[in-house]
């Protein structure tokens, strides 16, 4: 994720300090990772040297959590081209449950077992997801479905993977 | 969670149509109040073993013990009986009688037990309203959508407070909303009242609203949450 974006994009609504900034990150995406101050402020400075935000006022008391920042006009374009600008897929080709998978093969392992405890894995943190969606609010439940639907993908791959286990180790072997 | 002790137990089953095995050896219990999902591709045995697990299907051996009591030993009128009254059902669709408005399916398994046609109603429309539906009384099946029709089933299944709820593909005819809400107000009413839930899918998302999952494979049933702590 852009950070130096979404941040831009949170100070749109008005001016506001470094700590408040970070507090309304967190609050709206950060879900389980928030922001360190020092991220922080390395964004700000450089979006102040590429001109897109501005320093508002500086509160007494020093240090560069006082400092509050306005977006500029330039910014605003910056955020909305942004938002205009598709996302480039995930390609998923790179899966280390698949590495694993023939690996095991390769090595002579099987691959059953190996799929049947990732499953439960999955499943795992699914049920932990489905459980916070219940008693959280619109945002919780849709950020919760992002993950729910992406780890039902992988789930529905190790489920057609183990119904492929025969051919894919006799190909693997050969 | 409120689970006690094991309420529903299979030993050892085994069930064949013809010569192919739909069971061949499976294991599996459920505890008082605990939703378990039954997973497994297409075949693997899965409807075979609720069925035997609620007594619909007789295994041609193994056991299969509800409360301490053997479900093969007992007779026809008894097991009859215990579907009447402590079991409750879901099924994909299909379910409702188009011929009654939804009060009157809701109502139906407490009619089939002898209960007052105003009193089974006055409980159908409380679970109706636990399963936010009770504005369709009135309605015939064939008026509601299928999520409202699948909320009917699910208020149908709960009415006579039944100490086990077999759902088979419940949410199999949904879209994702609609499915979700049935399994949000379905495992809330279940767990609040202490009811076990054996629910067949092959849904993951649907399957996440259980506490742990047995994979049926084969036509033998794994308990991968048993295997992960072992």
């Amino acid at each position: 994720m852009s950070i130096g974006h979404t941040l831009l994009g949170l100070l749109e609504s008005g001016p506001r300090h470094g700590y408040d900034l970070k507090r309304a990150f967190d609050e709206r995406f950060g879900h389980d990772r928030p922001l360190h101050y020092g991220q922080v402020y390395a964004t700000m400075s450089r979006l102040l040297k590429n001109g897109l935000v501005e320093v508002d006022g500086i509160e007494a008391g020093g240090g560069p959590e006082r400092k509050r920042y306005a977006i500029t006009a330039a910014g605003v374009t910056d955020v909305e081209k942004w938002l205009e600008q598709p996302e480039k897929p995930d390609p998923y080709l790179q899966s280390t449950l698949y590495t694993k998978v023939v690996l095991a093969l390769l090595t002579g392992r099987g691959a059953s077992d190996l799929l049947d405890a990732q499953r439960a894995e999955h499943l795992r943190l699914m049920r932990t997801l489905t459980e916070r969606k219940r008693h959280g609010d619109l945002s919780d439940q849709l950020i919760c479905d992002h993950a729910l639907f992406h780890l039902e993908a992988d789930l529905r791959w190790l489920e057609l993977t183990a119904a492929r286990l025969d051919q894919l180790t006799a190909e693997v072997r050969a | 969670m409120m689970s006690g002790g094991p309420l529903l137990v299979a030993r050892e089953l085994r069930k064949s149509y013809g010569p192919t095995p739909a069971l061949d050896g499976a294991e599996f219990s459920v505890r008082t109040g605990e939703v378990v999902a039954v997973m497994g591709p297409s075949g693997s045995g899965k409807s075979t073993l609720l069925h035997c697990l609620a007594g619909i299907v007789t295994p041609d051996s193994g056991t299969v013990t509800y409360d301490g009591r053997g479900l093969s030993a007992m007779p026809d009128a008894e097991r009859s009986a215990l579907r009447r009254t402590e079991f409750g059902f879901i099924f994909q669709f299909g379910q409702l009688v188009p011929e009654l408005t939804c009060v009157e399916n809701v109502a139906l398994p407490l009619r089939l037990t002898g209960v007052k046609r105003r009193e089974a109603e006055r409980t159908a429309l409380h679970w109706m309203d636990r399963l936010e539906v009770a504005d369709l009384g009135p309605k015939r099946p064939g008026e509601v959508s299928g999520g409202q029709g699948q909320r009917v089933a699910v208020a149908r299944s709960l009415v006579t407070s039944p100490r086990v709820i077999f759902a088979d593909e419940p949410t199999g005819a949904l879209d994702s909303f609609n499915g979700e809400r049935v399994m949000t107000l379905l495992t809330e009413a279940a767990r609040s009242s202490n009811t076990a839930v054996v629910l067949v899918t092959h849904e993951v998302r649907v399957a996440a609203y259980s506490d742990r999952e047995v994979v049926v494979r084969d036509g033998k049933a794994r308990d991968m949450t048993l295997e992960r702590t072992k």
